[in-house]
């Protein structure tokens, strides 16, 4: 049995909790993105969990996926690596929301 | 029924090509509407980043007069390295430090909404904070405008520029791209870190406005990709760009190759002290010239990212000139195609035709095997060490032991590294062909 897939960790003495406190967030009410539990049940690879560079899909004890879709960088990159078709469903967040970069 | 407004052409996306598209069809007198998601031009945008100026000089003369400067690249440092060694070919000139100056590190929400504002300055109209949702067609099937979520509001015009980047939601919609090719895509993940002007004009060998460019090759573990570290102004860009299916795969965090780098007994130097500012993440077009998708359809061109221009997989990292070039070129295609009053596919062909004709298409058709020899596992896992234990071989003074022969010392690293000279050599000249 392998190992539980590596969370975030402590880099450079900031937490990922702190890593992402740096980012301005202007979160809308509606979800851009969302994930369908059933498909991602039948998943045995769950590749999104460490690919997200935003780490927003944490696997459940029953082997579906929770997503919080808040802090998202909209970069595309879970659908794009995701190995279950129809488990993610991915737009953009309403004009005006949604990550804000001030030093991209 | 919801408003509908009538333009000559609508582009969306107000980065640097959409802004480049909005600029020359400005400047032709047209009507042109700049629909912009975020809540100001590059506020959705992240490179690594460094544009190269050139492209400019045509669009806005003695642009490096007014452009949001954080230094001008005067050193340029491509570096291959292994867990605990380091070999750099470090390039420096003036010639980059003055006008008409080379590449330029900048901030792209200043470089995007300074180049907007040129748009806007020609007449352009910018709306920000909408997102194109879809696109409109009329009977025919042809594109005619898009949908917003401004209370579904419509834009209409003979020909929608699409310039809204990597993940395109209206070149997929029109069929030009595929909805998701991971192996065509890399992460990019980036720190901006607080970093004083003394401490990087002292640690990096620059002052004043001189600024450093490093490209890393060897330090991203198993995943194929490379690292950057530029300087800014009063902060430095450091960061890893990661093949997409690899990284997936590898099932390592992508931030994890970020402190990788700043761990590296090279780079620890150099950022001593400094503190996180902004994290941030994009995906990059990687796919190359071969790969890239068809540019035009009835009433739609696609520019910048969104038709996969870029060249971030080899020596040269180049994006925003791209997307200035193509978006430009867009702008006046449109113009002409409005002109000439067709606006289909075919009438839009003159695009396609002029991006051949310079860099844009020209640099990626010359550099469209690179992506596959720099991504290769022998450039990723295995050269980096192998040229470093050959310099290490090199320069450490054996004595008593006389000095290795040049042929032999490279035999025998080679052989540790698992590669024979005869695929040295090759891969030599197959690079020689690519980059020559």
């Amino acid at each position: 049995m392998s190992a539980a897939p590596p969370g975030p960790r402590r880099w450079d003495g900031i937490s990922f909790e702190e890593r992402m406190a740096t980012v301005d967030f202007r979160i809308g009410a509606r979800a851009h993105i969302t994930v369908d539990p059933d498909v991602c049940r039948s998943c045995t690879t769950k590749v999104c969990v460490s690919a997200c560079p935003a780490n927003l899909f944490a696997p459940t004890a029953d082997g579906g996926i929770l997503f919080n879709y808040e802090e998202c960088f909209e970069c595309g990159t879970c659908y794009m690596v995701c190995d279950s078709a129809g488990a993610i469903t991915w737009t953009y967040p309403d004009g005006g929301h949604g990550v804000v970069f001030h030093h991209g | 029924m919801a408003e509908r407004m009538e333009f000559d052409a609508v582009v969306v996306g107000a980065g640097p090509a959409g802004a480049s598209a909005a600029l020359a069809l400005a400047r032709a007198g047209r009507s042109v509407v700049l629909v912009e998601r975020g809540p100001f031009p590059g506020s959705k945008n992240v490179y690594g980043g460094v544009v190269y100026g050139r492209v400019l000089d045509d669009i806005v003369p003695t642009w490096w007069e007014e452009v949001p400067v954080e230094r001008w690249i005067v050193r340029r440092s491509t570096m291959m390295m292994t867990g605990t060694q380091s070999l750099a070919v470090d390039f420096r000139t003036d010639a980059w430090g003055s006008a008409p100056y080379n590449g330029m590190t900048t901030l792209r929400c200043h470089f995007d909404a300074w180049l907007a504002g040129k748009a806007t300055g020609a007449g352009a109209r910018l709306v920000t904070s909408t997102v194109a949702t879809g696109l409109v067609r009329d009977g025919s099937g042809r594109i005619v405008g898009v949908r917003t979520d401004r209370d579904g509001a419509e834009l209409h015009a003979p020909v929608v520029i699409a310039c809204d980047g990597v993940n395109s939601l209206l070149a997929k919609e029109a069929g030009l791209l595929p909805r998701a090719e991971a192996s065509h895509h890399t992460l990019g993940v980036k720190e901006v870190l607080d970093l004083p002007p003394g401490a990087i004009n002292e640690r990096f060998g620059v002052q004043d406005h001189e600024g450093v460019d490093m490209e890393i090759l060897g330090c991203t573990r198993e995943i194929p990709g490379g690292g950057f570290l530029y300087t800014n102004a009063d902060s430095v860009s450091i960061g890893a760009v990661l093949s997409l299916p690899e990284l997936a795969a590898s099932g390592i965090r992508p931030e994890a190759l970020i402190a990788d780098l700043k761990a590296h007994p090279a780079i620890t130097p150099l950022l001593r002290g400094s503190t996180l500012r902004e994290y941030a993440a994009h995906l990059i077009p990687e796919g190359g010239y071969d790969t890239m998708p068809t540019l035009a359809a009835d009433g739609l061109l696609i520019a910048g990212d969104a038709g996969a221009m870029t060249l971030a997989a080899g020596l040269w990292l180049e994006g925003v000139n791209f997307a200035i070039g193509s978006g430009f070129a867009a702008g006046r295609a449109v113009d002409r195609a409005l002109t000439g009053g067709d606006c289909s596919a075919h009438g839009l062909a003159s695009y396609r035709s002029d991006l051949e004709g310079q860099f844009v298409l020209a640099d990626h058709k010359r550099l469209r095997k690179a992506p596959s020899l720099v991504l290769s596992d022998r450039v990723q896992q295995r050269y980096p060490g192998l040229l470093c234990d050959l310099a290490e071989g090199m320069f450490t003074v054996t004595n008593p032991t006389p000095k290795p022969g040049g042929l032999e010392l490279t035999r025998s690293v080679a052989a540790r590294h698992g590669v024979k000279l005869r695929q040295l050599a090759a891969d030599t000249l197959r690079g020689l062909r690519i980059f020559g």
